[in-house]
């Protein structure tokens, strides 16, 4: 098992877990965000408890955090080998003609994700970080939702969220099938996945893009 | 005259390849690893010699002119691999394979040798099996078996239409694993250019690095011949762009007897000629004709409307065709033997039938065979009154299944439909069953070179049967080379390791850097494929499927002078000391421009007709081949003495002791 | 038809190549690509000038030696097929056609089109075998029977021509479908199974030693794959892989 990353299947092994793990955690960040727009007092509840929970926040949060930070530099990592295993370009390469945009540009579509990450900690979670742990404020638990809502009266940011949830579609379009294929699942069930996988790629982000606007019209 | 020995052993020959084994001298291990062998060519008998030299522990050479052992093309090859395992239970057996075999060949081989070969055929499957060869299989999990031409049993096993190239990735495997542990030293894009012989004996060859263009030398105890045939001659053939007879020939030059060389299979089932741009011909498999039914018009009127597009085939009744095998051959039909099919399809267009542009192609019509099997599948579906629409639906997916990747391909080439037009086709040349003459151990006549595969001439005769080119390689490779040439090396243990620097290493590799310098300043006016398109032309037209006395001869002339002026005018841009693909066809074809003399020699020489061969004075009043047994019984083989002109003949007389010669009929 | 053909010249491995440009006329839609290539040969070799070297050899789609990357695509913009089974009437008149070798820094160039693949054969020789002796005393072929869908497949990825499409369509130069095609052929035969283990990571490593990249899944392979051998073989070697080096 030792130095078994040294090969390129098993770096694609976990870049495909660490996927996993992050599309897991998506759902579950969208599911507890879509209830702002239903319920103010269900989305405080949850965020209250994912925010003081013991195992959330000091066993979860740091597993996540790893998780999105190796997804990372494994990406770029893996992007840099696979570009110098080809030196000498192609004139013309008709990447169109045998492929889908997005698998092609996974990096750019990731680099933009990355982009995006910078700005959402910025604003909701060094925020809350400082606010529980370096200033010790008094928990709150009714503070989330305006917390949130009022994150969404910049349209600016808005803007930028739409357009970066447009780019984490493109990247799961290719990447949720790829993930899976990654680890070695190809059998009588992919069509069904991938067709699984296209729904989510497509309905997570366009979630998330409502909820912004939703927010950002009903101020 | 001298008589050739074959070394055939005596007694049963049932027994003769066991008694053989059991009496040869062995060399034992520890002697195995400080002898050397060297291979030329790496296809099924190359690839198969090699793989099982080494691992028995000699060290082998290998070479190649491709740019991996797994590109020889044997790989080319498509319907099958006989056996005699009778696994069908229908009454096939190693003497049935035997009789079959020197039949088809049409009695112009030796009976050891083809016995030999049918005898150790069961033990190639066994071996493909354990190598991880994916044959096809019955839902029962066993091996699979098909028919094939000119045979009453189902005796070929086959990976779809790739046989071949499973088969040689099996024997590719096994040479990497010998690779891996270095008893095999792979040389690609490699091209042997000479042979060297020291005392009399066969101890290395001199090469050339076809990247760097590096005169290499390379020493060894034995030297295989494993190059494959000649076909190429003919410029246009089924052989891939790089097959070529130097191996074969320079030996030749150095003293191993070439034998048969008219000996050429035109295969009756390829896609015909398109324009003179065309670099190479495309064979669709034999099996196309279990179902394909061949014709054309039966009026001249109708061939010429077809040639010039005013009229379509599917618009002539089936009164206005002319299934022409069906009326000359009514038992075997459209499956008669490969020579007789393509000789007939000649005749046709000869008499001005031919249905392309060029006049020179027959329909193989699949309309009957989908209609049938449309009626067949309907009833079994329940359908018992189908339309004529639901028929050829159903008919076209049966055709599909079993010849749908040929379907493809040829629509690929020709642009053209056969689902719903027939097919063109006209006959290629596609092997060469003559070759360099070997003994029974299939050593040529210079002591340690041996030579195995195509490149040999020992089993096929005059006409090989389909799925036997495959089942030979193999069986020189894996189970026969690797005895004979043991007993002969035993003789070596002492020699210790052959010196590349000796007076004979010198002079071959200076004769080869002669023809090479020669040859890059020439600075002539023409291109080497000019001179290759010529000499093809000559041999189609004169030494083609139909060979007369007055055509042999002036073919020979003519591919004489051809020779003096490819010498004289040939062009070759660039220099020796790279990559330069004019500079390996001139070599190449430099060689052709010799055998191809020497091939209407031989044809002249044979007056009867066998086989391939087919003399037009000698014929029935039908026009079917008229042996001359009483004359020809013989393996002509050819000795070099400077010039292919004065070739001097040897024959090695036939015996039939365990066959009766009879008359071949498909009647 | 009249063409605008721009040809990769590189005289060695060594030296810096360039596109060049070609203009041919004359080409009939019946003629395959390579004999389009010979016409412009003919013509170079008539003017004195050195031959442009590509790799071709049987000219019926199945020894694998023919290449070339073509207006971008290896083997060209038909599908199924190798580039000597290309034909002209899949260009139009006055089209320009760019031929490039296949890149990889695994396929290093010898001359102009002509690339080095021997790293596909060191690949194979690090496992792509059953060590059985040739000696022919082996088990009757029909002693295990195989089931049928499996030998199937097993021959669906044999037929591998290793020509190196899949690599040169690789965003990433990477030879996974190369590796697991022979990896499949032998995990799906019972054959296969002894030195499932040893195979696998040693052609792998071999394959990382090449210098490919890495796979991303973008499928490209198995489209330009001129024999159809499918992505299912990657994700195969990929369980064939993992659970390899568990039991290491």
């Amino acid at each position: 098992m030792s130095g078994m990353l040294n090969s390129t299947i098993a770096r694609k092994v976990a870049m495909a877990l660490s996927a996993i793990f992050l599309l897991i955690f998506l759902l579950q960040h969208f599911i507890i965000n879509f209830t702002s727009v239903i319920s103010e007092t269900t989305f405080n509840e949850l965020s209250h408890f994912m925010g003081g929970n013991f195992l959330v926040q000091f066993l979860m949060q740091p597993i996540l955090i790893f998780a999105v930070v190796f997804h990372f530099v494994m990406g770029f990592y893996l992007e840099v080998k696979n570009k110098s295993a080809r030196s000498i370009k192609y004139v013309n390469f008709k990447g169109s003609a045998n492929s889908s945009w997005f698998s092609r540009n996974m990096i750019y579509s990731g680099l933009v994700i990355l982009a995006f990450l910078v700005l959402h900690f910025i604003d909701f979670w060094f925020p809350e970080m400082n606010y529980k742990y370096i200033a010790v404020n008094p928990e709150d638990p009714t503070r989330y939702y305006h917390e949130t809502v009022e994150k969404f009266h910049n349209p600016i940011r808005v803007i930028a969220y739409v357009v970066s949830f447009i780019l984490l579609s493109m990247h799961l379009l290719h990447g949720f099938q790829s993930a899976f294929q990654s680890i070695g699942f190809n059998n009588k069930f992919t069509p069904g996945l991938k067709a699984f996988g296209k729904a989510f790629a497509i309905l997570i982000p366009l979630g998330f893009i409502f909820i912004a606007l939703f927010h950002f019209f009903n101020q | 005259m001298a008589v050739l020995d074959s070394k055939t052993p005596q007694g049963d020959i049932a027994k003769q390849w066991e008694n053989y084994k059991n009496n040869i001298n062995l060399v034992n291990p520890a002697n195995k690893r400080n002898i050397d062998v060297i291979v030329v060519g790496t296809g099924l008998a190359g690839g198969a010699a090699a793989a099982t030299l080494a691992e028995l522990g000699y060290n082998v050479k290998t070479f190649c002119y491709q740019d991996s052992p797994r590109r020889a093309h044997s790989i080319a090859a498509q319907g099958g691999i006989n056996a005699a395992k009778n696994y069908q239970g229908d009454g096939d057996s190693i003497y049935r394979l035997f009789y079959d075999t020197v039949k088809g060949g049409d009695y112009r081989s030796r009976e050891s040798n083809v016995y030999r070969l049918a005898e150790v055929s069961a033990n190639i499957i066994d071996q493909c099996v354990a190598q991880g060869v994916p044959f096809a299989r019955e839902y029962g999990g066993l091996l699979d078996n098909r028919s094939f031409g000119g045979v009453l049993v189902s005796r070929t096993f086959y990976a779809k239409g790739q046989t071949g190239q499973q088969l040689l990735l099996g024997a590719y495997a096994a040479m990497n694993r010998q690779i891996n542990r270095g008893k095999i030293q792979s040389y690609t894009r490699h091209e042997m250019l000479d042979l060297v012989i020291v005392d009399g004996k066969a101890r290395g060859i001199i090469a050339r690095d076809l990247i760097s263009g590096k005169i290499e030398r390379h020493a060894a105890h034995a030297v295989v011949i494993a190059s494959g045939g000649y076909g190429n001659v003919f410029f246009l053939s089924t052989n891939a762009m790089g097959s070529n007879v130097t191996a074969s020939w320079k030996i030749h030059k150095k003293g191993a007897y070439f034998a048969n060389p008219c000996f050429t299979q035109i295969h009756p089932t390829c896609i015909p000629v398109s324009g003179d741009h065309q670099s190479k011909l495309t064979l669709m498999s034999e099996s196309l004709r279990n179902d394909g039914r061949i014709w054309v018009p039966k009026k001249k009127e109708d061939a010429i409307a077809i040639r010039e597009g005013r009229l379509k085939p599917t618009e002539l009744s089936e009164q206005e065709r002319d299934y022409y095998l069906e009326r000359r051959y009514p038992s075997f039909g459209n499956l008669v033997p490969r020579d007789v099919a393509s000789r007939a399809a000649k005749e046709r267009c000869d008499a001005g039938f031919g249905v392309n542009k060029t006049g020179e192609a027959v329909f193989l019509d699949f309309a009957s065979a989908i209609e049938r099997y449309g009626k067949e599948q309907a009833a079994i579906h329940g359908n018992n009154n189908p339309s004529a629409d639901e028929i050829r639906k159903l008919g076209e997916e049966v055709i599909a299944n079993k010849y749908g990747n040929l379907f493809q391909m040829y629509e690929k080439i020709v642009d053209e439909n056969p689902y719903k037009t027939p097919m063109k086709i006209y006959p290629a040349v596609h092997y060469t069953m003559g070759g360099v003459w070997v003994d029974y151990n299939l050593m040529t006549t210079i002591p340690g070179c041996y030579a195995a595969g195509e490149a040999n001439f020992s089993d096929h005769g005059a006409n090989r049967l389909g799925a036997s080119a495959l089942m030979q390689g193999l069986a020189d490779g894996y189970f026969v080379l690797p005895y004979t040439i043991g007993d002969y090396l035993s003789q070596d243990i002492r020699t210790g390791k052959i010196s590349t620097d000796t007076p004979e290493f010198e002079a071959a590799e200076k004769a080869v850097v002669d023809q090479i310098d020669k040859l890059v300043n020439n600075k002539g006016k023409y291109s080497v494929d000019h001179y290759h398109k010529k000499l093809g032309k000559i041999m189609w037209n004169k030494c083609g499927m139909a060979r007369n006395a007055k055509d042999l001869a002036d073919a020979a002339v003519e591919i004489r002078e051809l020779r003096e002026d490819f010498h004289k005018n040939v062009l070759i841009p660039g220099s020796a000391q790279s990559k330069n693909s004019e500079l390996e066809k001139a070599l190449r074809v430099a060689d052709f421009l010799e055998l191809g003399e020497l091939f209407a020699k031989d044809a002249l020489h044979r007056n009867e007709s066998c086989g391939g061969h087919f003399r037009e004075e000698y014929q029935t009043e039908e026009g079917e081949a008229q042996r001359d047994d009483e004359n020809f019984k013989y393996v002509a083989a050819w000795e070099y003495t400077g010039d292919p002109s004065k070739s001097e003949l040897h024959k090695e007389e036939l015996e039939y002791k365990n066959i009766e010669l009879k008359t071949r009929s498909y009647k | 038809m009249n063409l605008k053909l721009k040809i990769w010249r590189q005289s060695d491995a060594n030296s810096k190549g360039k596109m060049v440009d070609y203009p041919i006329s004359g080409i009939e839609k019946d003629m395959s690509f390579l004999e389009m290539l010979d016409v412009l040969n003919e013509e170079l070799v008539a003017k004195g000038e050195e031959a442009i070297e590509f790799d071709h050899d049987c000219r019926e789609g199945i020894c694998g030696t023919c290449s070339l990357q073509i207006n971008g695509e290896p083997h060209g913009p038909d599908r199924g097929i190798t580039t000597c089974q290309l034909h002209m009437r899949m260009f139009n008149d006055g089209d320009t056609i760019t031929i490039e070798p296949f890149r990889a820094n695994a396929f290093p160039v010898i001359k102009d089109l002509v690339v080095d693949r021997s790293s596909f054969d060191r690949i194979q020789q690090a496992g792509g075998f059953i060590s059985v002796n040739t000696s022919g005393n082996t088990i009757d072929a029909n002693s295990i029977p195989v089931n049928k869908h499996d030998a199937d497949n097993s021959f669906n990825a044999a037929t591998c021509i290793g020509c190196g499409a899949c690599v040169a369509a690789c965003k990433n130069a990477s030879a996974m479908l190369f590796t697991s095609a022979k990896v499949s052929q032998f995990a799906l035969l019972p054959q296969g199974q002894v030195e499932a283990t040893e195979r696998v990571m040693n052609m792998v490593k071999q394959m990382d030693e090449e210098g490919f990249g890495n796979c991303s899944n973008t499928g490209a392979c198995e489209i330009e794959c001129p024999k159809g051998i499918s992505l299912e073989n990657i994700a195969r070697m990929n369980r064939e892989y993992l659970s390899a080096s568990l039991k290491k």
